[in-house]
């Protein structure tokens, strides 16, 4: 069972085809795998939900269907974790806040939909910061997400628990939501792959919406090869999504089994280093940039000058968009409604529910949000801070003229200790200054391990950056680097994590089949 | 209810001493199959929450999609008012807290319309032709529909409870808005009531909506100030809202100028805010305030793409707009020959497509007039409805119409038959044999009747004979009492002439 777990998703699957296993049990190794390392007070927690029952079931249809030689999804079987910000039957979805607490969505997303179409195994929902806010998942209602390479760690956010799900062995994939690096900032400081793809090319709807102009669902793995698998999933066109892409994904998998990067142009971006990067972060940065140099790619040199204004325009937009898509939970329709003593009027109740079912990050950006679209400010915030992201376009247009393929670090830091940046939000928000600038030009990127950082041991993230719509160019670069950095540690970086629970683990196998009903699973 | 405790002056001083400036916002519901971002049925007078999605419904995760359909109904509409059609538009997001709002914020059009710049001509009653600008027409969503419980006024004040219908939350809307309108004077009421009006017909002949003003497919918001006569700044305004019948559009305006000028008389300055129109006092009482501040916190809508607009598309859209109000009026005189006063009553009683699909169906123009004008107007006042909501279809005046012309009943029997008919007993030709109400056309009982009318009244008869041919409606009244009104009275006449030897 061990082996079973530490598969790839594509050698996962290769098993499943050739009926050397059933789906019945890759999903139950996952879910021995959950029950064994999530729970407890110094458990994982990745999730917040464990869906045993439907994915187990799911498992054996898809077992019946092989048995009867019916046409099967390449990654039928294959099991899922699923960011809880993205709507499911059947599960609750919480958004990591107490204001949706039990409330259960009657309509799947696009992208569960198409997981569901795949024959693929919900396993459960993960964990996150409400409502994807914030960099730790240390502001889930429901409690943080450790570090799989460390437990006193944060997994990054906010998709730790994604992250942190398959960096643990819980699932071989899963989805995240990438608003300003949520997918890619979490992969970096695990020691996985995030990829955040281009603005429309996978369907938002029934994600959750933060900042509608900013988020992207995306893929969570352990392999360059499993996201781009997983991509070509779950993206396409969706008529239910006016912002979704109508050409045709790209030949994601086939890039990433493409095996060169001769010829191309890779850009350094100068603004994305130096001054506040981590010295282990960048020394691993450059061992990328000479492999790929090695590997018959050209290294340039971009610059970005505008990045300099990303992150304070993105804490102008998205906060903006979050307090008008934030501003349904109210208590009249759906979820937690409080009502307070006295004579309970309509707005005492709405503003009574919005007080006790949001967490102070929420809050925070809310009332931000709200003062940037006021009148008399709209011009001077909102307005400015979309002129900055026309700027951060054109960096990006000037940069792709030079370069196929931007590279930066993806975190300039590796993982911090839970509480560490809890007090000071602008230390948080700093995190995401690599990965925000993507966002607001609507490009994709993908982070993959660059290996562990001297001073601390911990996983470094390397982003690669490309235009709108060359998604496939981020899976061909992205898996040549990682088989050269393979190559270069003589496995995979997550042989070289801690093993978790090793007591139990020895005496367990399967038997400690031990249903998490974790924080937040609630029926 | 509602106490109209304030002061107003007489209209006529009112007027003497201000002008009144208008302003109107016109809600036209449109009749799409499905919802303005939703697939949702868009219909009327269904179970509350059962037309609703997960979209309308403001779920977590949802996302909008424009109707295709809303969109080229609100461009005919801005084409119909002459509006420039914007090449590129977006729509945005209105925010505000309200219940009947599921997402807590309306999806609307702010800086750019779809439509601006137009204007249409208003004629008044007595023909006199009156151009009112369009400032804009914009898309946007309808809210949803709140019911206040357990109080005794229905209104939220005093409510205990209230409830909420989604039915309505997302149906497409066009908001149609003036700019100011200055110099109707006198007019005012009745050019605002004009103007309701003409909205309204011009959406019905798009086909773009039912325009049902009872149902709230057309709603008025009627913006009304005055300033001193002479003045060139405009007063304050305040904002009737939702005043919904043609009529109570004509009384909203008048009261509210009377209002004004009682309040300016003393000295005290209007306060800017909607006021809340009551029919049963014909009066309005005040609602909020309402400041040119009010922060919506607008901003574009990042769930939705700006709609593009091709040359191509708005030409094939205009290609199919009917013909514009005017010119078919102009047309349907012409060819009915009306008189330009029979005309105007015609379109004032609000029975000319009526007539239209009456003359289609096979009767002469002045048949068509006699029987809307007439019978059927005259029922529609005792109702007090539409003469088109009597349920008289042209066939039936079709029918009708041939049952008179061929003697089997005449005028009179005809609304006994009209009358059977709407009651639902069945055709005009079984109405008339189960009351038993044909014309006595064999001559036999007629000549009977007609020796003892002229018996009757020895003195007339003679009267006949010595030429006094005028006289013999005296006989035709005998006989046609004698044959409780069952007999035509053109044959009787004939007959009495013919019994006399005299000819007609």
């Amino acid at each position: 069972m061990t082996e079973l777990i530490r598969l790839s998703a594509a050698a996962l699957a290769q098993k499943l085809v050739a009926r050397e296993i059933s789906a019945v049990e890759a999903t139950q190794a996952h879910l021995d795998r959950i029950a064994h390392v999530d729970g407890g007070d110094d458990g994982v927690h990745a999730f917040l939900h464990v869906n045993t029952d439907e994915a187990l079931a799911v498992a054996a249809e898809v077992d019946q269907a092989r048995a009867k030689s019916e046409d099967l999804h390449p990654l039928a079987g294959v099991p899922i974790a699923v960011k809880d910000l993205i709507v499911t039957k059947g599960q609750p979805t919480t958004a990591g806040s107490k204001i949706l607490e039990g409330w259960h969505s009657p309509y799947d997303a696009t992208v569960i939909r198409r997981l569901r179409a795949a024959g693929m195994p919900i396993l459960g929902k993960t964990n996150l910061d409400e409502f994807a806010m914030g960099s730790s998942t240390e502001h889930s209602a429901y409690g943080p997400t450790r570090n799989p390479w460390d437990l006193d760690r944060i997994p990054g956010g906010s998709g730790g628990g994604s992250a942190a799900a398959v960096a643990a062995f819980e699932a071989p994939l899963a989805l995240g939501t990438d608003t300003g690096g949520s997918i890619r900032q979490p992969g970096a400081v695990t020691g996985t792959v995030g990829v955040k793809p281009t603005y429309g090319g996978v369907s938002r709807y029934g994600a959750i919406a933060m900042a509608s102009s900013l988020d992207q669902i995306g893929p969570v793995s352990r392999t360059v090869l499993d996201s781009a698998l997983l991509h070509e999933v779950i993206g396409g066109h969706d008529p239910n999504d006016s912002t979704s892409l109508t050409d045709p994904l790209g030949a994601l998998v086939e890039a990433a089994r493409m095996g060169n990067v001769d010829g191309m142009r890779i850009g350094v971006i100068k603004e994305l280093q130096g001054e506040g990067y981590q010295a282990g972060v960048l020394t691993r940065f450059q061992e990328s940039l000479e492999l790929l140099r090695g590997a018959g790619a050209e290294i340039v040199e971009v610059s970005c000058p505008n990045f300099e204004y990303a992150l304070g325009a993105y804490y102008l937009i998205m906060p903006s968009e979050a307090s008008s898509n934030l501003a349904k939970y109210d208590g009249v329709r759906f979820g937690l409604r409080v009502v307070p003593d006295g004579a309970p009027t309509i707005e005492r109740v709405m503003g009574a529910t919005r007080a006790a079912g949001f967490g102070d990050e929420v809050k925070r950006r809310i009332i931000l949000g709200t003062y940037a679209l006021s009148a008399g400010y709209y011009d001077a915030y909102y307005g400015s801070a979309q002129k900055v992201r026309t700027l951060i376009q054109r960096d990006f247009d000037a940069a792709f003229k030079q370069a196929d393929v931007l590279i930066s670090p993806t975190s300039p830091t590796t993982a911090f200790k839970l509480g560490e940046k809890l007090d000071d939000p602008l230390a948080m928000y700093l995190n995401d200054v690599a990965t925000i600038p993507a966002n607001m030009a609507g490009i994709p990127g993908l982070s993959l391990p660059g290996g562990l950082a001297d001073e601390d041991g911990l996983p470094v993230g390397i982003q690669l950056l490309a235009p709108a719509r060359q998604d496939a160019r981020l899976y061909r670069v992205g898996a040549v680097l990682e088989s050269l950095l393979e190559a270069s540690w003589g496995g995979p970086l997550l042989d070289r994590a801690p093993e978790l629970r090793p007591d139990a683990l020895r005496s367990g196998g399967t038997a400690d089949r031990v249903e998490t009903s974790t924080a937040g699973g609630t029926n | 209810m509602a106490m109209a405790t304030e002061d107003i002056l007489t209209f006529e001083e009112a007027l003497e001493k201000y002008d009144p400036v208008l302003g109107f916002e016109v809600h036209v519901e449109l009749n799409t199959q499905t919802k303005m971002f939703s697939s949702a049925p868009n219909a009327f007078g269904d179970t509350p929450n059962t037309n609703v999605t997960p979209v309308d419904l403001g779920l977590p995760g949802v996302l909008p999609v424009v109707n295709r359909v809303a969109v080229e109904s609100s461009i005919k509409i801005g084409l119909a008012l002459g509006c420039k059609i914007a090449e590129k538009c977006y729509f945005a997001r209105k925010n505000y807290f309200y219940p009947d709002t599921p997402k807590n914020f309306q999806t609307s059009q702010f800086e750019d319309p779809i439509a601006y710049d137009g204007s249409i001509d208003i004629e008044l009653a007595d023909g006199t032709v009156f151009t009112v600008e369009i400032e804009r027409a914009h898309m946007e969503e309808d809210a949803g529909k709140l019911t206040h419980m357990g109080g005794s006024t229905g209104r939220i004040q005093g409510a205990e409870f209230s409830l909420v219908d989604y039915n309505r939350a997302g149906v497409p809307l066009v908001e149609i808005v003036t700019k100011p309108i200055v110099g109707a004077g006198a007019r005012a009421p009745e050019l605002a009531k004009a103007y309701v009006a003409a909205i309204r017909e011009i959406v019905k002949n798009l086909g773009v909506s039912d325009a049902k003003m009872e149902r709230g497919n057309v709603r008025c918001d009627a913006n009304v100030s005055l300033k001193p006569k002479g003045q060139e700044k405009f007063g304050t305004r305040t904002e009737t809202k939702n005043v919904n019948s043609l009529r109570a559009v004509e009384h909203a305006v008048r009261y509210e100028i009377q209002r004004h000028a009682a309040v300016l008389d003393s000295g005290i300055a209007i306060i800017q805010e909607t006021r809340h129109w009551h029919e049963d006092t014909r009066s309005t009482t005040s609602g909020r305030p309402k400041s040119d501040a009010d922060d919506y916190r607008y901003f574009p809508e990042p769930d939705l793409v700006p709609i593009v607009t091709t040359e191509e598309w708005i030409e094939r859209l205009r290609s199919e707009l009917p013909e514009p109000p005017a010119e078919r009026r102009k047309r349907l005189q012409q060819d009915w020959g009306y008189s330009d006063a029979e005309f105007r009553d015609v379109v004032n009683a609000g029975v000319m497509s009526s007539i239209e699909d009456t003359i289609a169906a096979g009767v002469k123009p002045a048949v068509a007039r006699k029987w809307w004008m007439g019978e059927i107007s005259r029922r529609a006042k005792v109702a007090d409805v539409e003469p088109s909501e009597l349920g008289v279809t042209p066939e039936l005046i079709v029918e009708l119409n041939s049952l008179i012309e061929s003697g089997k009943i005449n005028d009179k029997l005809s609304r006994e038959v009209l009358d059977g008919v709407l009651a639902g007993e069945g055709t005009p030709t079984e109405v008339v044999e189960a009351r038993g109400l044909a014309v006595v056309s064999d001559d036999g009982p007629l000549l009977e009747a007609i020796d003892a009318a002229l018996a009757a009244q020895p003195d007339v008869a003679d009267k006949i004979r010595g030429g006094k041919v005028q006289a013999v409606g005296a006989i035709v009244g005998g006989v046609m009492k004698a044959t409780r009104g069952q007999a035509d009275a053109g044959r009787v006449r004939e007959l009495i002439l013919q019994r006399l030897g005299v000819e007609g």
